[in-house]
């Protein structure tokens, strides 16, 4: 019993100490307009956890390559201040960057360079010392230990990636910045590449990703922020914003199969489907069961009760919740 | 200074040198060769000698020159352009180095490369040609400052061009004719008096026949002008370099 309480008890003082702990990354006021007039960034105000995986997620030209390539070092802003880890990104930009660790999009590599040359390269790149144990450790947890003599150019797309996140922990950084890590990865190495970046957040590494892939942010993710135009539509805890975005649905399998929905029931928006063999009802997923009282505000119990005094009954009932794919995309609809 | 990056950097583009030695230095070597034998020995056979050298000797210093200002200029252009080309530039942007640093990295390894070059063409030389050294420091200096103003050039247009074919404009249609027309195969006297006033607006004159006096004592310009000459077009360069770097100009938007 101890046991199985125990981790869940580490989640829960691992997200009190995130919240308590000042930020890792603080972006105020921070806007971009590129020399063609382009606004990519709008007023963004954002704070990221210490030790969290916080997912980016927006559409194509949102924004969020152009805000990490900010806080990176690629791009200059226009306007607003970053501090990673209590450093300006451009005053301390040394002590900013030397805790920063960066995975672009693009598979970019030295191609004739060997993995193990590569790596090696970009921890003195950022000015630490050689150590070839922890260069060793890395390429190991990455499972490239064995083609570490391999040149750039031999290796497949899923391992050029994994040679690119190997590149960014050579330095031992302290916030990690994934942009879109598993872009044209297969399925089976994903969910490796996944296992990896959870690895790494136990360790202490704070990661930040940006994803195409709503399914990669519902897995990894601690919180999720949405942005668009340039904007931050909004931030949540995921678990949060689940709850209170997505919309639940419950089918009930009918015993008889129903031609139109009765007139008693036309209050409650119910779907008819499957030839009439299956009712759909839509309810919010925020509005809970209040125990104490007894109040069912999703309006289930009613329900039921009304389609029992209607004499009609079910064999089998199941809900659905929307996936975060789903809420992402109405976010953006709305504000479009 | 960031020590480890500088070294990084630097180690990195030599050690691109020794993947690419065929192109780095055999090649080099075989062209200054064969400028020996056709100009120092068919050609140069037929020339009387100038203010005392032999023809063949004559040329050493210009051709010298000729491949230390071409391969400064496509070696840092290319250590810098790859980066650009390829996408791996958003490492260097993101790492915790100083501008400075980064050209020390880049111009100092192309600089390296482009001495070692020179130093190898002078020693082959010495296989077909008498060769005598005047002034040995004034001649490292002017390889020395030559090679790192070049290169410093080269990592400008390095930056400066957005391909392939940029990359070969400057150092195909601007170093190279200057270079022959700046006195590496004959004393500006031998020229005709308007073009010998022409001539003396290109600055790769100034070099050759500084780097010429450190050989034989002999020179078209004062040792005073080309050595100015250089420091101002070293110190020009240095100005360009660090309004990219201030400004971000094709490198950060």
């Amino acid at each position: 019993m101890t046991s199985n309480l125990e981790a869940p008890l580490r989640r829960a003082e691992r997200d009190a100490e995130r919240v308590v702990a000042p930020p890792i990354v603080s972006v105020e006021n921070l806007s971009k307009t590129y020399a063609s007039g382009f606004q990519a960034l709008k007023h963004i105000d954002l704070e990221i956890r210490r030790g969290e995986i916080f997912a980016l997620l927006g559409p194509n030209g949102a924004g969020k390559t152009t805000l990490i390539s900010i806080i990176c070092g690629l791009v200059n802003a226009s306007e607003g201040r970053v501090l990673a880890d209590g450093f300006d990104i451009e005053r301390d930009y040394r002590e900013a960057r030397s805790r920063i660790g960066l995975v672009p999009q693009e598979l970019t590599n030295e191609a004739f360079e060997t993995v193990w040359a590569t790596v090696s390269f970009s921890r003195g790149l950022f000015g630490k010392p050689p150590n070839p144990e922890h260069i060793e450790r890395v390429l190991k947890s990455l499972a490239l230990w064995d083609k570490r003599n391999n040149k750039l150019i031999t290796l497949s797309g899923g391992m050029k990636r994994r040679v690119l996140i190997a590149k960014a922990l050579s330095h031992e950084p302290r916030i990690l910045f994934l942009d879109e890590p598993t872009a044209g990865v297969d399925v089976e190495l994903r969910r490796e590449m996944w296992e990896v970046v959870r690895g790494l957040r136990d360790s202490g590494v704070t990661i930040i990703l940006t994803t195409h892939y709503i399914e990669e942010a519902e897995e990894m993710a601690d919180r999720i922020g949405v942005i668009n135009n340039g904007e931050i539509v909004l931030v949540e805890e995921k678990r949060e914003l689940m709850r209170k975005l997505g919309s639940k649905q419950l089918t009930l399998h009918l015993l008889h199969p129903l031609g139109e929905i009765p007139e008693a029931l036309i209050a409650y928006h119910l779907e008819l489907a499957a030839d009439g063999k299956e009712l759909i009802y839509h309810y919010d997923a925020s509005l809970a069961l209040d125990c104490e009282s007894g109040d069912d505000a999703s309006g289930i119990t009613a329900l039921l009760g009304d389609l029992d005094a209607a004499g009609i009954h079910f064999k089998d009932l199941h809900t659905k919740q929307s996936s975060l794919e789903e809420i992402f995309v109405s976010l953006v609809r709305g504000r479009q | 200074m960031n020590f480890y990056s500088v070294r990084a950097i630097y180690t990195f583009e030599m050690a691109r040198t020794a993947r690419t030695l065929l192109q780095s230095i055999v090649s080099p070597v075989i062209s200054t060769s064969l400028y020996f034998v056709v100009f120092g020995a068919a050609i140069g056979s037929r020339i009387t000698e100038i203010e005392g050298v032999s023809y063949g000797a004559f040329i050493v210093p210009g051709l010298i020159m000729l491949m230390l200002l071409t391969q400064s200029v496509s070696n840092a252009s290319f250590g810098i352009f790859f980066p650009k080309f390829s996408g791996t530039i958003y490492e260097l942007l993101s790492a915790p180095v100083s501008s400075f640093e980064i050209v020390l990295g880049y111009v100092g390894a192309a600089a390296t490369k482009s001495i070692l070059l020179g130093l190898i063409i002078l020693a082959t030389a010495g296989f077909f040609v008498p060769l005598q050294i005047a002034h040995p420091f004034w001649m490292l200096l002017f390889l020395v400052l030559t090679a790192v103003t070049f290169s410093l050039l080269g990592f400008i247009i390095g930056i400066w061009a957005d391909g392939f074919e940029k990359l070969q404009l400057v150092p195909l249609l601007i170093i190279t004719p200057l270079t022959f027309l700046g006195g590496s195969f004959y004393a500006i006297d031998m020229l005709p008096p308007f073009w010998q006033g022409v001539t003396l607006f290109n600055p790769v004159v100034y070099l050759v026949s500084g780097f010429r006096w450190s050989f034989y004592g002999i020179s078209d310009v004062s040792l005073g002008a080309s050595l100015t000459m250089i420091l101002l077009f070293l110190a020009l360069s240095l100005a360009v370099v660090s309004w990219i770097f201030k400004t971000g100009y094709r490198i950060k938007p």
